[in-house]
């Protein structure tokens, strides 16, 4: 049981993300871009972090380089969804202090089980 | 966990709809000469994101399509490729592609799976053609090909894993990690200490330590260094195959950084711009999922297997396109529809619900024991009731409104093609598009909409050299606007085309027996502007297969008329036309004005009303043996009066004095006689036809407060019925009919 902030701009997504890690029994707050994720953020803590890489605003890349700025967010787990296979994305994710990602297309599963590695 | 991913289809589709969307008006805003940057990216993203999510969803064939499309794009955005006109025209061919894919999957109805691939293949081109090289093998990750051989069911690896110090600040944490290979397996970890430093000079944010894990069960190799996959650039990592019979694996101390990374030439892997990229990559498997020589990543990713195979030949797709199993003859479920309404709606709605109940517990108060004493109480809870009534009227039919932007949406579009067809040069220009007007409204609207702005360009707009001749810019412009008047809508479409030749208009009108030739001098210029409207009558002099398609602007004007609105249409030869739709913002409610015929009401529509008079006997005339006419400020209009259009009985055939309501519509004005102007509401429009039938001279009916039935009146009907049944003198004032019948003709 973990509360995680999930920020993706598809609103189908969301809603599977939401869906599935409730059901997992986690705490779910939800952001749209990477603006209002860090603005959420800022507001309450939050174990993990799972954002989508290209949004509007705010990019998920950007978003996981500001949070690692935040002394709250030091060491938090943060997870980038990516379609990006390559490998310069995720570099670039992990420079920024990604601690991993998620590919997509991903089916519930991997993502409860993803998640189960980086938090607890 | 078992999720039905399928209770979010509706929300994908609907979203991905809107993605196209604003995929095909960045592309239609975009100039090729000069690529603007945020346009791109919104193109890209939109791509991107239908990608992903289909994927997810498992719409194979849009997440393979649409893989395509964001590669091509990619590129784009990272300046390696120009674009030009035909690719935009390829990238919108594949939009509309993407759209009939959306439809197929949401109604489960066959997909053209030609197309799809005459347009991968077109895209493939596109890609290869200047980017080739450029693209990042995509297919091939690691997960995807699980080279490893079978192992064996006890398999034992010694892992040595050295963490740099900064491994902590990405959020990874070398315990859990440690747990991660513990979990299918046994794992004996032991730590070494080895460089820690001294007291005085030690980060407690830098990781110092090293582990030697051993890790035992069944396990491979490959399970394990994608427990380390997301920290492999900063640990040292040996996987040592300690299994006794441990088959010829010769990646054992290998080191991390490029036996985990590279490129597995393995042999379902395909060319450089297969689809399937990020599907096979099992980064999030469970280690003992991946299997063994199945290039399948796991059992429930079937469709990637299916979809792995189909790269293998690019060039000959249509063989291997596969085909979603349940899609093939499903029959099509019926679409549900659903509009999105903004928080704010809800919540005004919410508010007056709330007021309408406070209301309520006070009127109840007041009933509880009445007396005469608390009349005051009784009126004011019911003027707060009439309020709260009427607002929760308005904040219900302000859910239905949508911006007008969604019916204009299409047109871009649709210039542009045609436009290209016919060789014009032509530049849409829209305004108004957060104006509201009914869904219902909206979607009736569309069809006529397209068929005016088609006219203007296939008719209007002249060829560039045309117009250079005649000193116009060679680009044409057609603008669509929008604006609230009243309680109306009114949509414009202006062209700076060649306007209408009312010559030509005449002549074709006389010649179709529209207009007698006598009275052809009579006309005046709006009057034959309007004969375009005339049922038979077309202005093309070749049926093009654009616009001649036999739906003639009778049947535009008979669409709008329908919705209760209006068309009107003003020109100048040589400077374009501009066409005015007027319509009502809802059908469901009409601001009417009631008026008295004898014992009936009537209701007549506020819009059409130009004034209200009393009859004076200077300005009556008599035309002919039938025709009554009414001077108003040197204006002669026709005088219909009611109880002959609907055979009510009256008591005197004298009208002087009596009150006349001078009405305007697209054929004139008239002055309608009545006995008495009564109060104006808004009525509900009960509809005729769907309990009798569409009766001449009648809009609908409505239930008034005292529970009575009041018609309504249609004026242009009335108008024309009125003329088919003049004013007879003397009045045979004596046969009774009901008020419907006299319209049944």
């Amino acid at each position: 049981m973990a509360k995680i902030l999930a920020v993706d701009d598809s609103v189908s997504i969301r809603q599977m993300v939401e869906f599935t890690l409730k059901s997992a029994g986690h705490e779910v707050v939800l952001a749209t871009d990477g603006t209002e994720a860090l603005d959420v953020a800022k507001t309450r803590s939050v174990d993990l972090v799972l954002t989508d890489v290209n949004m509007p605003q705010m990019d998920g890349i950007t978003l996981i380089r500001e949070l690692r700025g935040l002394a709250t967010y030091k060491f938090t787990p943060m997870l980038m969804l990516t379609t990006e296979s390559s490998p310069e994305k995720k570099q670039q994710g992990k420079a920024a202090g990604a601690t991993g990602w998620i590919v997509k297309p991903f089916n519930p599963d991997q993502l409860v089980a993803t998640i189960a590695r980086v938090i607890g | 966990m078992s999720i039905d991913l399928s209770q979010f289809h509706q929300s994908f589709f609907e979203e991905s709809s809107e993605r196209l969307q604003e995929m095909e008006t960045a592309l239609l805003a975009l100039d090729p000469a000069a690529p603007d940057e945020e346009l791109i990216n919104t193109i890209f993203r939109s791509a991107h994101s239908i990608k992903g999510a289909a994927g997810t969803f498992g719409f194979t064939d849009i997440g393979e399509f649409t893989h395509l499309l964001e590669t091509l794009l990619e590129e784009v955005r990272e300046a390696s490729r120009t674009i030009d006109d035909d690719a935009v025209s390829t990238l919108l061919e594949s939009v509309d592609c993407l759209k009939v894919l959306l439809d197929a999957e949401r109604d489960g109805t066959d997909k053209d799976h030609e197309q799809i691939d005459t347009l991968a293949q077109a895209l493939r081109e596109l890609i290869e053609g200047e980017g080739a090289g450029g693209d990042p093998a995509p297919v091939t990750d690691e997960g995807a090909a699980p080279a490893e051989p079978a192992a064996p069911d006890e398999a034992c690896f010694e892992v040595r894993f050295a963490p740099h110090t900064q491994l902590l600040i990405t959020g990874n944490e070398p315990i859990r990690l440690i747990r991660e290979l513990g979990r299918n397996a046994t794992a004996t970890a032991q730590v070494h200490p080895a460089t820690i430093p001294a007291f005085a000079s030690l980060d407690p944010v830098e990781c110092h330590l090293a582990w030697t894990i051993r890790v035992q069960g069944d396990v491979t190799e490959e399970a394990i260094r994608e427990v380390f996959e997301w920290v492999e650039d900063e640990c040292d990592l040996e996987v040592e195959n300690l299994t006794a019979a441990a088959p010829t694996d010769a990646n054992d101390t290998k080191d991390e950084t490029d036996s985990a990374a590279a490129p597995t030439p393995a042999s379902e892997a395909a060319p450089a711009e297969t689809p399937v990229e990020s599907a096979p990559e099992t980064a999030v498997a469970e280690p003992s999922a991946t299997p063994v020589s199945d290039p399948a990543p796991a059992p429930d990713k079937a469709p990637v297997a299916e979809k792995a195979a189909k790269p293998a030949a690019p060039t000959d797709a249509k063989k291997a396109a596969p085909k979603a199993p349940a899609s093939a003859s499903a029959p099509s479920k019926p679409k549900e529809t659903s509009i999105r309404v903004g928080i704010e709606k809800i919540d005004d709605i919410i508010n007056i619900v709330g007021e309408l109940v406070i209301t309520q517990s006070m009127l109840s108060e007041v009933g509880e024991d009445f007396d005469m004493s608390r009349i005051e109480n009784l009126k004011s809870g019911l003027v707060q009731l009439q309020r709260n009534t009427r607002d929760l009227q308005e904040a219900a039919m302000r859910i239905r409104m949508l911006p007008i932007g969604f019916a204009f949406q299409r047109f871009p579009r649709m210039v542009r093609d045609l436009a290209k067809k016919l060789g014009k040069q032509i530049r849409l220009e829209l305004s108004g598009e957060q104006t509201e007007l009914d869904k219902t409204v909206m979607e009736q609207i569309g069809d006529p909409l397209v068929h005016i702005v088609r006219n203007a360009v296939d008719h209007a707009i002249e060829l560039p050299d045309e117009r250079t001749a005649s000193g116009k810019n060679p680009e044409g412009t057609i603008h669509l606007s929008a604006s609230h008047q009243g309680g109306n809508i009114l949509i414009q479409i202006s062209d700076d085309g060649r306007g209408l030749d009312t010559e030509k208009i005449l002549g074709k009108a006389i010649e179709r027996g529209l207009v007698d030739p006598s009275e052809a001098s009579e006309l005046d210029e709006s009057a034959i502007f309007r004969l375009i409207f005339a049922p038979g009558f077309s202005t093309a002099e070749a049926v093009s297969d654009l616009s001649g398609r036999g739906v003639g602007m009778d049947v535009v004007r008979r669409n709008i008329k329908e919705l209760g609105g209006s068309v009107d249409v003003h020109s100048e030869l040589g400077k374009g036309t501009k066409i005015t739709i007027s319509l009502p913002l809802t059908l469901a409610i009409l601001d009417g004005q009631l008026v008295r015929v004898g014992d009936q009401i009537y209701v007549v529509p506020l819009v059409s009303i130009v004034e209200s008079l009393q009859i004076a006997a200077d300005n009556y005339n008599r035309i002919g043996r039938n025709g009554e006419v009414y001077n108003i400020r040197n204006e002669y209009i026709q005088i219909v009066r009611l109880h002959d259009a609907f055979g009510i009985p009256t008591s005197s055939d004298d009208i002087m004095g009596k009150l006349m309501v001078v009405v305007e519509d697209n054929s004139g004005k008239a002055g309608i006689v009545v006995d008495d102007l009564l109060a104006q509401q808004q009525v509900v429009i009960k509809s005729l036809e769907t309990n009798f039938q569409k009766v001449l001279g009648l809009a609908g009916a409505t239930i008034l407060g005292d529970g009575t039935v009041a018609l309504i009146i249609d004026v242009e009907g009335l108008i024309r019925l009125s003329k088919t049944t003049p004013h007879k003198t003397p009045r045979a004032a004596s046969t009774e009919e009901p008020a419907a019948e006299g319209g049944a003709e």
